[in-house]
């Protein structure tokens, strides 16, 4: 060290050494004070807050979805379960540019604007934490991409999730009706709590009717997670109680037999089983493929159902309303008897026609434009089923009014919703004076009674309240609200019982007598059905005009001809010592109730093959 | 004879006494040593469970100390002579190196900081943290102290250069820790209070100004987290509360060791590097912090001991810098995992995964070791 300019002084430089030393150790032990003091602060005084901020990160609490109850036919038959699918979510709080991510995620697999709508909307409302799902059931190729990709995707879960699945499709649909996502105005009505990681709710049908049951409820697991959503190990877990399974009386064999009957036609068969109210089918032709509603519908496809003029999203087993026609008759007879203007044996002249008195205008019978006379010179009741002789019922139904028409025919089920446990019953039109003053603000003509005494003019009726209206006519009397539902869990569930229809035995074997006589008689309506019968068959015949459509539709001369025909219709019962099982039918446009009455055969030929007649 | 047996043991003792030890001669300092090896070995234990109780990472990390405590001991066996003759050149060979990374460097995420030489990486700034203090010590050394005015002017013009170049890589927590241990020479060289003084209003007043116009984007943003990390969760705030929540959940006691769950189940960032002392916070609670710092404290008195007395001026300047520039690596790691400073890339000495790091450090204690047995030597 040698002096430059001027001199140096190592004493004066180690003191002043020294003095900086303690200067500087004194400032580090300041400094390394604030630390601890920080350290101290965030260990000690706000321990509570990071010791919960810490345990909120590593433990969820993920809801567990119960798994929805399935459902069986009467002999277990699956006719809706649940398979596992794979979807995918997103956790919000995982991903650190959701806008990015999602355009990445579209990189690998298709996203569709609708999925992404949804996706949005529920996003807006769930917890950052919560996955929100975006896509439903990826398929292989799908699940492989987004491993592949997965270290780019923070906060993007693939998840197992039980889906609702139909493996009859079509041949249910409007019996069972679907499941489909939950939408937004469902999702502010449902419980909060209840439907979290559900995903699906039922829509209609017995899914929407019995959703409660269905559903289950929901349980919780705590479970540790990583900071990118992982599941490490489950903490705790409340189980979910699943829902309940449902027994519907239907018959599997016996819902085929009224769908391959119906064939491509439109219509509708409703068959029960008169002794409990229970339904043994269901159907309504065209139906669908239920399991397109499970996740979503494409518009593209939802557009072709709803557009389509066959209109398969409609179930005419229960909305349809259709003129009742003459099937109404053996109803009639029974409120003819029961007012006492008519007995069993007392008879009416049948020119072919009728008229009111002091009216000149004639009321055809539909034979006069066949034979050219009446059914016969004096007509019966039994006469009057077998053959539909309208002028009897013109001349009763007359003699009856039309309010004392309705007051015998409501307890039959008519002009009101049976209560069956499904939804979108309709409840049809039994006309009133009352009714139509309600209705269309005018007084009632009595020229309308004739025609409601044979089913036509204001009278609408679904094929479900034909069914129910037969089977009370079968059962004599007994009257039950109609059951999809015949066991919750295995556990028979009791079909409401209504107040009977007190008649006296000869009333209903006259009826009775009338319908064995519209199958097994020489000039029954329905006579082609009794060829190689091997049971006695009760029914009834009808025939629905069709109107009001003739004005717009004349592009196809084929088509619209097709859909001027008449409605075709058949009611029955069998067999008839001990009925079993009762139904209602309508084939649209089939012309007549020759469309109808042979799907009656087939579908009562299966049941009673299935179900031998026992005591 | 019976005198002669008696006289043995007490002569031996005074032999050994007078006469340097073969650790003297060997250029270690004990207490330096213990306390160092007890460091890294606190260290090793909490990159065990850092890692996810990964021994590859723990042999790594081992390997890299190894390295760094053989090149300690490697530098401390150099005479301080030598350390004064070559510091000009290591300081000219540093600025050459500081502009070839300007020139043809390579770099990451918008940095130029690296120098590729064959299959090895190289980062010249490194160099710059031992010469930037060897060589203002050696400048400061050779005049008269404490400095008079042209000896600070051209002690900063020595400081800036290498400041200047770095700054502009863009790495300015290098810069800043650069600059600081050439500002600790000049601290310890007894540099007026007035320097001292107007630095600090000099500082301050440009605050403002460096906040406009001087300041990066994300460097504003860094230091507007540390005020508000809830103001970014999901971004640059999420390593700060994960920090903090890490380190306030491990209270006095801590979770146990390997019973990290902020560092298991990931959440914490770069939780073997730089934010590592979180984990020790949440396994160790207070009681590990207050160990770890007691651990700290001991070095930085023994590295203050060895400074005061030290034959030379430049030891002297050396000794105060490096252990004043160890304490600003510990302040601000620490300071900044825990929400105190702005996050800025400073490992925790020794405890923090990383090789070219603690080779660094190591070397700067191996100039201290060399400074401590600097009057033993000259007596061999």
């Amino acid at each position: 060290m040698l002096p430059q300019f001027d001199l140096k002084d190592p004493q004066l430089e180690s003191r002043v050494y020294g003095t900086r030393t303690i200067l500087a150790i004194g400032l580090v032990m300041i400094l390394l004070g604030v630390i601890l003091m920080r350290y101290y602060t965030l260990q000690v005084t706000e321990y509570e807050i990071y010791r919960t901020q810490s345990e909120r990160n590593r433990v969820q609490l993920q809801p567990l979805p119960p798994r929805r109850g399935l459902i069986f036919d009467r002999n277990g038959v699956v006719l809706a379960d649940n398979r596992p699918s794979y979807m995918l979510s997103i956790v919000r709080e995982r991903v650190p540019d959701l806008e990015a991510t999602l355009a990445d995620l579209q990189a690998v697999l298709p996203v569709s604007e609708s999925d992404l709508e949804t996706f949005r909307k529920k996003l807006y409302r769930s917890r950052p934490y919560e996955p929100v799902p975006l896509r439903f059931r990826l398929t292989e190729e799908e699940r492989a991409r987004l491993a592949v990709n997965r270290f780019r995707l923070p906060g993007v879960v693939v998840e197992a999730q039980l889906l609702r699945h139909y493996p009859h499709g079509e041949l249910f649909s409007h019996a069972i009706g679907y499941v489909g996502r939950i939408n937004e105005q469902e999702a502010q009505e449902l419980d909060e709590t209840d439907y979290r990681g559900t995903f699906h709710i039922g829509k209609v049908g017995v899914e929407k009717y019995y959703e409660d049951l269905l559903h289950g409820d929901v349980g919780y697991q705590n479970v540790e997670s990583n900071a990118h959503g992982r599941v490490l190990r489950v903490l705790e877990r409340f189980a979910p109680v699943r829902g309940k399974d449902l027994t519907l009386s239907l018959d599997y064999d016996v819902q085929l037999a009224a769908f391959e009957a119906l064939g491509d036609r439109r219509g509708a068969v409703v068959a029960i089983d008169p002794r409990t109210g229970g339904l043994l089918a269901l159907v309504s032709t065209p139906g669908f493929d239920t399991n397109l509603f499970v996740n979503g519908i494409s518009s593209s496809e939802y557009s072709a159902l709803r557009d389509s003029l066959d209109v398969p999203l409609f179930n005419r087993a229960i909305q349809g309303s259709y003129p009742p026609g003459s099937t109404i008759k053996p109803f009639m007879s029974m409120a003819g008897l029961l007012s006492g203007l008519v007995t069993p044996q007392s008879t009416v002249a049948d020119p072919g026609w009728y008229s009111l008195p002091g009216d000149s205008r004639k009321y055809r019978d539909w034979i006069l434009r066949v034979t050219g006379t009446g059914h016969a010179a004096r007509v019966d009741m039994k006469m009057a089923i077998a053959q539909s002789c309208d002028v009897y019922y013109y001349d009763l139904a007359r003699r009856l009014t039309i309010d004392r028409m309705y007051d015998y025919l409501h307890p039959f089920g008519f002009g009101d919703r049976t209560g069956i446990d499904t939804t979108n019953e309709r409840a049809g039109v039994l006309p009133s004076t009352r009714w139509k003053r309600a209705a269309m603000a005018q007084s009632w003509y009595p020229g309308e009674t004739l025609s409601a005494g044979i089913g036509q003019g204001y009278m609408l009726a679904s094929p479900l309240q034909l069914a129910v209206a037969t089977s009370v006519m079968a059962s004599r009397g007994q009257r039950y609200v109609p059951r999809l539902v015949m066991a919750v869990d295995g556990e028979p569930v009791a079909p409401p019982v209504l107040e009977p229809i007190e008649a006296p035995a000869e009333y209903w074997d006259a009826i009775f007598d009338g319908m064995r006589e519209v199958v097994h008689g020489q000039r029954g309506t329905a006579k082609a059905l009794a060829k190689g019968i091997a049971y006695e068959m009760a029914g009834k015949t009808g025939t629905a005009q069709v109107i009001g459509i003739a004005q717009n539709a004349v592009y196809n001369e084929d088509e619209v001809a097709e859909r001027h025909r008449h409605h075709g219709l058949f009611i029955a019962f069998a067999p008839i010592e001990d009925p079993t099982i009762a139904v209602g039918i309508i084939v649209e446009n089939g012309g007549g109730s020759s469309a109808a009455s042979p799907i009656a055969r087939a579908v009562i030929d299966t049941w009673l093959q299935v179900e031998p007649t026992d005591g | 004879m019976g005198d002669y047996v008696r006289q043995l043991p007490h002569q031996g003792s005074r032999d050994m006494a007078r006469r340097p030890s073969a650790i003297m001669r060997l250029h270690i300092d004990i207490p330096l040593l213990l306390l160092l090896l007890v460091l890294s070995v606190y260290g090793l234990l909490v990159l065990y469970s850092a890692s996810g109780q990964s021994m590859e990472a723990v042999y790594r990390q081992g390997r890299y100390l190894g390295l760094a405590f053989a090149v300690m001991l490697l530098v401390a066996q150099i005479n301080l002579k030598e350390f004064e003759r070559w510091a000009p050149w290591l300081y000219i060979g540093g600025v050459a190196l500081l502009v070839a990374v300007l020139l043809v460097g390579v770099g990451a995420k918008g940095a130029q900081r690296w120098l590729q030489l064959g299959g090895f990486r190289f980062q010249p700034a490194e160099v710059m943290k031992l010469a930037v203090p060897l060589v203002l010590a050696w400048f400061l050394a050779g005049r008269v102290l404490p400095p008079r005015f042209f000896a600070v002017l051209g002690a900063l013009l020595l400081l800036g250069l290498p400041a200047g170049l770095i700054v502009v890589q863009p790495d300015l927590g290098t810069s800043l820790l650069i600059a600081s241990s050439g500002l600790f020479v000049l601290f310890m060289a007894g540099i007026g209070w007035r320097y001292i003084f107007g630095a600090v209003v000099l500082a301050a007043a440009s605050a403002w100004p460096m906040w406009m116009y001087g300041l990066k984007e994300y460097q504003k943003q860094r230091i507007l987290t540390m005020f508000n990390p809830e103001s970014d969760k999901l971004g640059a705030g999420w390593n700060i509360i994960q920090s903090k929540t890490a380190i306030g959940s491990g209270g006095w006691d801590g979770k146990g060791w390997l019973q990290s769950t902020q560092s298991r189940l990931d959440f914490l960032p770069e939780s073997h590097t730089d934010f590592i002392i979180a984990v020790l916070a949440e396994e160790h609670g207070l009681q590990g912090i207050i160990l770890l710092v007691g651990i700290y404290l001991l070095i930085l008195l023994r590295g203050f001991w060895i400074g005061a007395q030290a034959q030379t001026s430049f030891g002297r300047m050396m000794a105060g810098s490096l252990t004043l520039t160890f304490f600003v690596y510990i302040f601000v790691n620490m300071g900044m995992v825990a929400g105190l400073l702005p996050v800025v890339g400073v490992p925790l000495p020794l405890v923090s995964a990383g090789g070219t790091s603690v080779v660094t450090l190591l070397a700067g204690f191996g100039v201290l070791m060399a400074i401590s047995t600097e009057k033993a030597s000259a007596t061999t």
